[in-house]
């Protein structure tokens, strides 16, 4: 902070005496530049830059304090032995081994997990998009009676603390309707996400209303509207409310562990949790298959991520400031 | 199909009936009124509303949410009134009326009361941290041009990963031998961080607000393209300095995200179970780091009171709306 602090106060001594038009102030060369240049303007740009120094270095600090845990989590999953010393933070050829993926494959089967994880997730994008795009494209283009009463509800269900729901619904989905260890009873309480539904209506809300009225005196179906006309007009939100409701239940862990109690069926987030606290004391290097597992687990959120890290960033934010 | 065409008819109609207007009138005006009064006794014809199909395709919505959480919600409140147990599918046992015995039950619970005073000691170190880190790394982040796209996808790497995942690489960096006491040689706490009843909830705290950092972060960069220039610019002239220009631009500038901000952060701390259970073995040491929703899992699930446990999740609610409320004036500050 300091750094920025200086910087700032350099320049500002700069400013004032261009303002004041004062000889006797000993020109630097930024001063200078900034004096041979547009006179204010170019002095916030100088600011800018000045700034941008102090600010580069605390973001290059938090950059490696957010990074390098994943960074450790990927050596620490490729070594023989853990190396918890400094120097085991590098990569050392001797102390290389690929092992631990088979350790951790032999304990859960990871592919297997992967596959629940990606029926899990994948049933719960695809009600979120079918259902969504029903409700989204009906409250922003369609007038019906009790309209606002469903705009209301998907509001104020973004609020609903899922904690509150934990007891009733294991009650209901567990015990009423027997449906542990299904895939439907991990998908249902996550089935159709209230946020991808308000990202698929803001989308429908900004097509003229004009285009469905006249595809509707052309006689064209509202369903055929829907998927002829405002469907392929909202192919970007259709990315990003799959992105935004992707990580929910490819992370989700405290809902699928009350469910499933068969490791057949688990999602790869609790067979990995059950074999941290259960059997990884039992194994000979705990930590490089708990890490072998962790990096499996992370890699499709991470990669799909940086893939489409744009939209992501872009409608994380345009959601949660509105909704 | 019925429905829609019945209604086509006087849409097509509206247009061919307003056509002779801009003829006869010179403004466009009293063209829209026009339209607008042949329109609105078209509107109450139809009692569904113009497109009645609306309903049904809002239909699988409404029963999805009214079926699997307005109706939960409302039986969590009921179960916590009543001595309910687990019984076999279509069972019917009396389960009477108890009042508010489960809540005299699990308020009178140490093992409650040591896991909310848990959440108070995770809410005062990671609700602060949060606001904080997230609005100055954000501040600095829209102040650089060169890596901006490298940074924004490093902090939010962690939200993305899951926590599962990521709780593996903690238990390695702060075990008793780890990385982080190697670096810190002497000055390592005697008992290591996890294991250590003072130090664990603020090692979870400090866990979960690296985690989330990322989304509030971007929370704080959109609040801060709603700030114009010409503010700091005008500031700058008048000689405040980069502070001045933080405290008296930025900070009241992001009010309203720093409201969400610290209403997020309170219900992700509230909500607290992964970190609990994974990081240090289920609430160890003694305790130190039990949550509640760890207890309404423990209570309600594994010993079978799920009466206590919904219960415990009503006072959570209730104690999660308290905390918010207060939040809201301290921070919101005076304006609304």
């Amino acid at each position: 902070m300091s750094v920025i602090d200086a910087a700032t106060a350099a320049n500002n001594d700069n400013e004032k005496n261009d303002d004041a038009g004062q000889p006797g102030a000993f020109p630097s060369g930024r001063g200078g530049s900034t004096r041979g240049g547009s006179t204010r303007g170019g002095s916030t740009v100088e600011k800018r830059r000045n700034l941008g120094v102090g600010s580069f270095i605390l973001l290059a600090v938090g950059a490696f304090v957010f990074l390098f845990p994943f960074y450790y989590m990927f050596i620490g999953s490729l070594q023989t032995s853990p190396d918890t010393s400094v120097a085991g933070a590098f990569p050392n050829p001797a102390n290389l081994t690929g092992e631990n993926y088979a350790n951790i494959n032999g304990s859960i089967n990871l592919l297997k997990g992967l596959v629940n994880s990606g029926i899990f997730t994948g049933g719960v994008i695809l009600f979120t998009v079918v259902f969504g795009l029903l409700v989204g494209y009906a409250l922003a283009q369609m007038h019906f009676r009790g309209k606002g009463f469903v705009f209301g509800m998907m509001l104020l269900v973004q609020m609903i603390p899922f904690q509150l729901l934990l007891i009733p619904l294991y009650v209901m989905i567990v015990r009423d309707y027997g449906l542990a260890d299904s895939y439907i009873g991990m998908i249902l309480p996550f089935a159709i996400n209230s946020t991808a539904v308000f990202v698929f209506r803001q989308y429908f809300m900004q097509l003229p209303s004009t285009l469905f009225e006249a595809a509707r005196i052309d006689g064209a179906s509202e369903l055929r509207i829907l998927w002829q006309i405002a469907i392929p007009l909202v192919r970007p939100a259709i990315v990003t409310a799959v992105l935004l409701t992707f990580i929910g239940p490819w992370n989700e862990f405290l809902w699928p562990f009350l469910v499933t109690k068969d490791a057949a069926i688990q999602p790869l987030a609790v067979s990995l949790a059950n074999y941290i606290s259960n059997v990884a004391a039992t194994a000979s290097n705990p930590f490089g298959a708990i890490l072998a597992g962790a990096c499996v687990l992370a890699a499709p959120a991470i990669a799909l991520f940086i893939f489409f890290q744009r939209q992501f960033i872009s409608t994380n934010i345009g959601s949660s400031v509105k909704g | 199909m019925s429905l829609r065409s019945s209604d086509g008819g006087p849409e097509a109609g509206s247009p061919a009936a307003g056509s002779p207007a801009p003829g006869t009138v010179a403004t466009g005006m009293p063209v829209g009124r026009t339209a607008d009064q042949r329109l609105a006794p078209r509107k109450r014809k139809n009692f569904l509303g113009r497109q009645p199909l609306g309903l049904l395709f809002s239909a699988p919505y409404v029963i999805y949410v009214l079926a699997v959480l307005a109706y939960p919600l409302g039986y969590a409140v009921y179960i916590s009134f009543h001595d309910f147990f687990f019984t076999a599918p279509r069972v019917k046992v009396d389960r009477p009326f108890v009042g508010l015995d489960n809540y005299i039950t699990v308020l009178s619970d140490p093992a409650v009361q040591r896991s909310f005073a848990n959440i108070g000691v995770f809410l005062v170190i990671n609700v602060p941290l949060t606001v904080g880190l997230s609005l100055v790394l954000a501040n600095a982040l829209n102040r650089v041009t060169r890596l901006r796209t490298f940074f924004r996808v490093s902090y939010y790497v962690p939200y993305v990963t899951a926590s599962v995942a990521v709780v593996g690489v903690w238990l390695f960096l702060f075990q008793q031998n780890g990385l982080v006491n190697a670096l810190l040689g002497p000055l390592a706490p005697n008992l290591s961080w996890l294991t250590n009843s003072w130090l664990a909830m603020p090692t979870v705290a400090l866990y979960v607000t690296w985690k989330q950092l990322g989304f509030f972060i971007l929370l704080y960069l959109a609040a801060l393209q709603n700030i114009p220039d010409e503010l700091y610019e005008s500031a700058s002239v008048d000689g405040g300095n980069k502070w001045v220009q933080f405290w008296n631009i930025t900070v009241p500038g992001v009010r309203s995200a720093s409201v969400l901000v610290t209403l997020l952060a309170t219900i992700t701390g509230a909500n607290l179970f992964t970190e609990p259970y994974l990081l240090t073995g289920g609430g160890g040491p003694d305790g130190a780091s039990t949550s509640p929703v760890f207890l309404m899992y423990q209570k309600g699930i594994l010993q079978g009171n799920p009466d206590v446990a919904a219960a415990l999740g009503v006072v959570l609610v209730i104690g999660v709306l308290l905390i918010a409320l207060i939040q809201k004036r301290l921070v919101g500050g005076k304006e609304d």
